[in-house]
C-alpha cells in the first residue's frame, strides 16, 4: 500500500506523465511496420536467450562449487589451477574467449582428418555448444570465486560440531556447508545472473541466433536502426525485472538469522 | 633463443607475432594502446559522472534522485553491447544535429572520443553505486564535525568526503576498472580498432587464429594482472593509518 | 581533356550546393573487417587491397581530400546516416532495398555472386541442391537477402558477422557452402586454406536482390558528392587508371556497362 502511495507523489506523477509521452511519440513518430513480419523470430530468440542463459548459469554454478571449495579448503595441487582458472576467466574479456573457443579451435578441425566422422561432429559443427561452453566457463570463473569467500566465512565451528557428532564428510558438506554458503551467495547471486544474461548478445557473433541476433537481421534486412535497439533493451530490461524478482523470492524463502 | 622455439614449434607463431612486419605484434600492441587510452577515458569520464551521480543520489532533491535511479538501473540491465550500439549511432547523430542546429556545422568525433563517451556513461552508473556506497560509510560524524568548523562544501568534498570514503571506494573502483579494459573489447563490434579487433583482423588475415587470440588473452591478461597490483598499493595507501580490516568481517 | 572538365564541373556544382563540401575532408568508409582482396589491413597497418587503390584514384580525379576510415560493415549505412562517415565504398552492391535509405554513385564494378563449397560435395547453385545443407553468409550483405529468399526454405542458413570467418568455418567443415561475391571467392579459393573448396558457379541473378553493381552510397541529399565521385569514377574508367589497378590484381575485368 505504502509503495502505491510513494508512486503519487507529485514529481512522480509528472514523471511518469513524461514517460508516457515519451512511449506515445515512440509508439507514432517510430516505425514500427516490421514487427509482425519479425515477431515470430524475436519469440524464437527470446526463448533461446532465456535458455541459454538457465542452462549456463546452472551448469555454471555447478562448476563454481569445486572452484570456489577448491580454492577455499583444497591442497595446493588443486588450489592453484582453480585460482589460474578464475584469474584467466576474469582476466580476459569474454568476447575473446567466445571467439578462441570457436574460430580458434574451428582452425585446428582441418589438422584432424577423423573429426569429421567421429559421434561427436554433429555437435561439433553446430555452434551453441561453444557458446554454452563459453557462458558456462565464464559464469564458472566468477562465480568461483565469490563460492570461495562463501564458503570460507561459514562459521568453523559448526563444522567441528558436525564432524563430533560423527557426521560423515560428504552429508556434512551436503547438508550444512553447502547450504549455508549458498544461502550467503544468494544476495549477490541475482545480479551475477543478469551480468550472465548481459554477456549472452555476444553469442551472436559466432552464428547462434538469439534476441540481439534478431535485431541484428532486422536491421540488415530493412536498415531500420534505433527501433530495433529500443525494443531490445526493453527485452532485456524485463528479463532482469524478472530475475531480481525471482531471486527476491528465493531470499524470502531463506530463514534469517 | 631460436633453437628453444624451433624445438617446440613454435617458429612459425614467434614470426606471426614479431614486432615488425611481417609480424603483426606491432598491430597487437597499437590496438593495446588503444584500448588502455579508451580503458583510462572512459574509467575517468565514469569516475566524474559517478561522483556527481552518487552526490546526487545521496543529497539531491527527489526529481533528480529519480532521474538517477532511472539511469542506473536501465544501464546496469541492458547489454554492454546493445548500450554501445545505441550510444554510437544516436549519440554521434544527436550531437551533430545539435551542432548544426547551431550552425556550427559537423563536429569531428574520432573514434577514441566516441569510445569513451560511450564506455564513460556505462561506467557511470556503476561508479555512482561504488562512490555512493562508499560515501555512506564515511562516518557521518567526521561531516558533520566539518561542517561545524563552518568548512565550505567543495572543501568539504575536497579534504574530507573523498579521502574518507578513498578506503571504501577502491575495492569497487578496481573492479570498475578492470571491467572497463575488458569492455573496450565490444567496441570492435563497432568497429574501433582496438586490441581485439586487430587480433580479429591478424588473425583472419593470416588463418592462424588459435595463435593471436591466446596472444590477445595474454595482452589482456597481463594488463589486469598489473592493474590488481597497482590497486592493491593504492589501497594500502589509502587504508594508512586506518585499522586492518583483515578477520574484521568475520 | 573532357574528364578534367567533367570533374571541374562536378567540384563546382559540389561548391554550389554546399560551400563548404570540397574543402572539409571526405570521410570513406571501409568495412573494418578484413575483405580480401579488395580491402585488408596489412601487417604494418596499413589498408591495402584493389578499392583501397580504386579509392585514391577516384578522390584524386574528382579532387576531393578523402580520408579512409574503418567502420564495422554491419554499422556502416547506420554511420552513414549518423554522419560519422560520408560515402560507403566497401564493395557495396547498389539495391533498391538500400536506395530507399542512401542514395548511390554510378557503379565501379560489378561481378556475380557465386557458390562454394568442398571439392568432394555435389553441390550446383540451386534452391534443390542446397536443400538441408547448411550454408554461411556474412550479415548485411545482398547474399543475405538472396540466401534468405531462395535457399531459406529448405537449408540452415548461418549469418557471420565477416566472409572471412565463414570462409574459416567452411574451411573447417562446420558449413557445407557459403555465398559471396565471385573475385573475393576465387582469391579464397587460391589461397591455402581454400585449397578445400571450390567455386560451385554463380547463382541465377535477381538484380531487385543482387543489385546493378557496386557503387559508393551516400547520405540522401548529399548531391553534391555524388557528382564529384561520379566524375570521379567516370575520369578514372574513362583514362584507364581503373584498368591498370585491375590488372596488377585479377586477370579479367571486373567492370562492364
Amino acid at each position: 500500500m505504502t509503495q502505491w502511495r510513494a508512486l503519487l507523489q507529485p514529481h512522480r506523477i509528472v514523471l511518469m506523465a513524461i514517460f508516457t509521452g515519451l512511449v506515445i511519440w515512440c509508439a507514432f513518430a517510430l516505425r514500427w511496420d516490421w514487427v509482425p513480419q519479425y515477431a515470430p523470430l524475436a519469440v524464437e530468440g527470446l526463448w533461446r536467450t532465456i535458455w541459454i542463459l538457465i542452462l549456463t548459469s546452472v551448469l555454471g554454478f555447478m562448476l563454481a562449487i569445486p572452484l570456489g571449495l577448491a580454492q577455499a579448503v583444497g591442497p595446493w595441487y588443486l588450489s592453484a589451477p582453480a585460482k589460474l582458472f578464475c584469474t584467466i576467466i576474469r582476466g580476459t574479456p569474454l568476447l575473446l574467449q567466445i571467439w578462441l573457443l570457436y574460430y580458434g579451435l574451428g582452425s585446428l578441425f582441418p589438422q584432424i582428418p577423423w573429426i569429421r566422422g567421429s559421434e561427436l561432429w554433429p555437435y561439433l559443427r553446430q555452434a551453441w555448444p561453444y557458446a554454452v561452453l563459453a557462458l558456462t566457463l565464464s559464469y564458472a570463473g566468477y562465480e568461483g570465486e565469490v563460492m570461495r569467500g562463501a564458503f570460507s566465512s561459514v562459521n568453523r565451528g559448526q563444522l567441528e560440531a558436525a564432524n563430533a557428532f560423527g557426521m560423515p564428510r560428504f552429508t556434512m558438506f551436503r547438508r550444512i556447508w553447502l547450504p549455508q554458503a549458498i544461502r550467503n551467495v544468494l544476495p549477490t547471486l541475482g545480479g551475477e545472473t543478469i551480468l550472465q544474461l548481459k554477456a549472452t548478445p555476444l553469442v551472436a557473433t559466432i552464428t547462434v541466433v538469439e534476441i540481439y541476433s534478431v535485431s541484428s537481421r532486422v536491421r540488415a534486412d530493412t536498415f531500420i536502426v534505433y527501433e530495433p535497439l529500443l525494443l531490445l533493451a526493453v527485452f532485456y530490461m524485463m528479463i532482469a525485472g524478472l530475475i531480481t524478482l525471482l531471486f527476491r523470492r528465493f531470499e524470502e524463502q531463506v530463514p534469517k538469522r | 633463443m631460436d633453437l628453444i622455439l624451433e624445438t617446440l614449434g613454435l617458429a612459425a607463431s614467434a614470426e606471426l607475432l614479431s614486432l615488425n612486419p611481417p609480424g603483426w605484434g606491432g598491430n597487437l600492441l597499437r590496438g593495446l594502446a588503444n584500448s588502455l587510452q579508451i580503458a583510462f577515458g572512459a574509467f575517468g569520464f565514469g569516475l566524474l559522472i559517478g561522483l556527481f551521480g552518487a552526490s546526487g543520489k545521496l543529497y539531491g532533491g527527489v526529481v533528480i534522485r529519480d532521474l538517477l535511479a532511472i539511469y542506473t538501473t536501465v544501464i546496469r540491465a541492458v547489454p554492454e553491447l546493445v548500450l554501445i550500439l545505441i550510444l554510437y549511432y544516436v549519440g554521434t547523430d544527436l550531437i551533430n544535429k545539435a551542432s548544426q542546429m547551431l550552425g556550427y556545422g559537423r563536429v569531428e568525433i574520432s573514434g577514441v572520443v566516441a569510445g569513451i563517451w560511450v564506455l564513460g556513461i556505462v561506467q557511470g552508473a556503476y561508479a555512482t553505486e561504488v562512490l555512493r556506497g562508499a560515501i555512506k560509510a564515511v562516518p557521518q560524524g567526521q561531516i558533520e564535525a566539518a561542517r561545524a568548523f563552518g568548512m565550505p562544501p567543495f572543501m568539504l568534498m575536497r579534504r574530507v568526503t573523498i579521502p574518507a570514503m578513498m578506503s571504501y571506494a577502491t575495492p569497487g573502483l578496481a573492479n570498475l576498472w578492470l571491467i572497463a579494459t575488458k569492455d573496450t573489447a565490444l567496441l570492435a563490434i563497432v568497429g574501433f580498432s582496438e586490441l581485439t579487433l586487430e587480433t580479429r583482423q591478424a588473425a583472419a588475415s593470416t588463418r592462424a587464429y588459435f595463435t593471436f587470440f591466446l596472444a590477445a588473452g595474454a595482452l589482456y591478461l597481463i594488463v589486469t594482472l598489473f592493474s590488481g597490483a597497482v590497486f592493491a598499493r593504492i589501497e594500502k595507501w589509502a587504508r594508512r593509518g586506518q585499522p586492518s580490516l583483515r578477520g574484521a568481517h568475520k | 581533356m573532357k574528364t578534367k572538365a567533367l570533374v571541374a564541373l562536378g567540384l563546382a556544382t559540389a561548391m554550389m550546393t554546399t560551400g563548404a563540401a570540397s574543402a572539409e575532408e571526405v570521410k570513406i568508409g571501409i568495412a573494418a573487417e578484413p575483405y580480401p582482396p579488395f580491402a585488408s589491413l596489412d601487417a604494418s597497418g596499413t589498408w591495402v587491397g584493389w578499392e583501397v587503390e580504386v579509392i585514391d584514384a577516384i578522390c584524386t580525379a574528382a579532387n576531393l581530400d578523402c580520408v579512409i576510415t574503418p567502420v564495422a560493415w554491419d554499422g556502416i549505412i547506420p554511420s552513414l546516416t549518423g554522419q560519422q562517415i560520408d560515402a560507403i565504398m566497401a564493395s557495396m552492391s547498389i539495391t533498391e532495398e538500400r536506395l530507399k535509405t542512401i542514395d548511390f554513385s554510378d557503379p565501379y564494378y560489378n561481378t556475380p555472386a557465386v557458390i562454394v563449397a568442398d571439392k568432394s560435395m555435389d553441390i550446383a547453385p540451386t534452391p534443390e541442391s542446397l536443400a538441408g545443407k547448411i550454408i554461411g553468409i556474412q550479415a548485411s550483405t545482398i547474399h543475405q537477402a538472396y540466401a534468405n529468399a531462395y535457399f531459406g526454405d529448405a537449408a540452415e542458413i548461418r549469418v557471420y558477422q565477416t566472409q572471412d570467418e565463414a570462409n574459416q568455418d567452411l574451411f573447417a567443415g562446420r558449413i557445407d557452402a557459403t555465398q559471396a561475391d565471385s573475385i573475393a571467392m576465387a582469391d579464397f579459393v587460391g589461397s591455402d586454406t581454400g585449397s578445400c573448396c571450390e567455386i560451385k558457379g554463380p547463382v541465377a541473378n535477381d538484380e531487385s536482390i543482387l543489385g546493378r553493381g557496386v557503387g559508393a552510397g551516400v547520405r540522401k541529399g548529399d548531391d553534391a558528392l555524388r557528382d564529384s565521385l561520379n566524375a570521379g569514377i567516370a575520369a578514372v574508367l574513362a583514362d584507364g587508371t581503373h584498368a591498370e589497378i585491375t590488372s596488377r590484381y585479377f586477370t579479367t575485368s571486373i567492370y562492364s556497362e
